[in-house]
């Protein structure tokens, strides 16, 4: 039977820690992708080698669309590293599936037959850190562009209140403003939930993708192994650069929405 | 019913129904790209990736169901 199982496989131990297929994998090639990336930088020519021009031009293309996305080069400046390197290691990850002859490689250990190698972005536990990461990134984002007053001001919005006591105390009964400051509580605390819906969506498409790309190839691949799996793989091959890219985006694009200063809060700082 | 059937059944339902608004979604917003691009063929560089990215959006419903039939299968 098909051997499927949401968790990865633990290949050996060292000192009880347990190191998966994933775990492993992702400390090798995030290795390989430091030192090329390193050496790359340091060998640095005015006339560029074959590895040099790839590396140039990716980056390039990729600055000047995420400048696009954030229309501003000083945000692009500080936010691109850091989307940067999970596009290209979530790419990375990715690409190195279609290696040919890695699925065949296991290993004998005391949890029996363990495969060598598995996609690397069907591990949750790694996805959800790098989701974590990006998130607490927008949070700090959002809360130096806003000042903490103003970021727990987006959550619990008590602005029409205190406007209906100011207007209760001068003798003015106006339950207009009630409502209003019902209303933005109950819009701030889906604001709340909405942060929250963030770290869930962003991880699970990252993860289900990748891993019902694998489930898919496996099951096909058990009913008929010839031809009839080319598609599916050329399909997964679309899904891996374009969930990356689609990660890398989203994240980018959350921060910048943190980072923009909304039309009512310029105001209100034009009036102070 | 079996349990085990239950699980088969509950897992293919919960795919097949998370499938179908994600699909018509995502059927919508090519449509969209590509009759601009049929406007407006210079801007398919800047259509394309926003397309890909909010695919991806419409997408995440889909995905939900999916990771939810994945665990119905495997995990409980």
């Amino acid at each position: 039977m098909l051997d499927i199982s949401l968790a990865p496989r633990a290949l050996f131990y060292i000192a009880g820690f347990p190191v998966s297929n994933t775990f492993f994998w992702m400390v090798v090639l995030s290795i390989i992708l430091m030192v090329v990336f390193v050496w790359v930088a340091r060998s640095m020519k005015a006339v560029p080698g074959p590895l040099q021009n790839i590396l140039e031009i990716l980056i390039e293309g990729s600055y000047s669309f995420a400048n696009s996305i954030t229309g501003n080069e000083e945000k692009t400046k500080k936010m691109f590293p850091f989307v940067f390197t999970l596009f290209i290691f979530i790419l990375v990850c990715n690409l190195v599936v279609y290696f040919p002859g890695q699925s065949a490689l296991t290993l004998e250990n005391a949890g029996g037959t363990v495969p060598l190698f598995r996609a690397i972005m069907s591990d949750y536990s790694l996805i959800f850190v790098m989701t974590i990461l990006g998130v607490i990134v927008t949070q700090i984002i959002a809360i130096t562009v806003h000042g903490p007053f103003g970021y727990i001001g987006k959550f619990f919005n008590i602005k029409e209140f205190k406007n209906f006591i100011k207007y209760l105390f001068k003798g003015k009964f106006k339950p207009s403003l009630l409502a209003q400051g019902f209303l933005d509580l109950f819009l701030g605390i889906m604001n709340l939930v909405g942060e929250f819906s963030k770290i869930v969506s962003l991880s699970f498409r990252l993860f289900g993708n990748i891993f019902a790309g694998e489930v898919i190839a496996m099951v096909v691949l058990f009913l008929f192994p010839f031809i009839l799996p080319l598609p599916f793989k050329i399909l997964g091959l679309l899904t891996a650069v374009v969930q990356a890219f689609v990660f890398s985006v989203l994240t980018l694009i959350y921060m910048t929405l943190a980072s923009e200063i909304e039309e009512d809060e310029i105001a209100e700082k034009a009036t102070i | 019913m079996e349990a085990e059937a239950a699980k088969f059944l509950a897992a293919g339902v919960a795919v097949g129904l998370g499938a179908l608004g994600p699909g018509i979604g995502e059927g919508i917003i090519a449509g969209y790209a590509l009759s601009a691009i049929g406007r407006n063929p210079e801007a398919s560089g800047k259509i394309m990736p926003f397309m890909f990215a909010t695919m991806a959006v419409a997408e995440s419903t889909a995905i939900y169901a999916l990771v939810v039939a994945l665990l119905i299968l495997f995990a409980f």
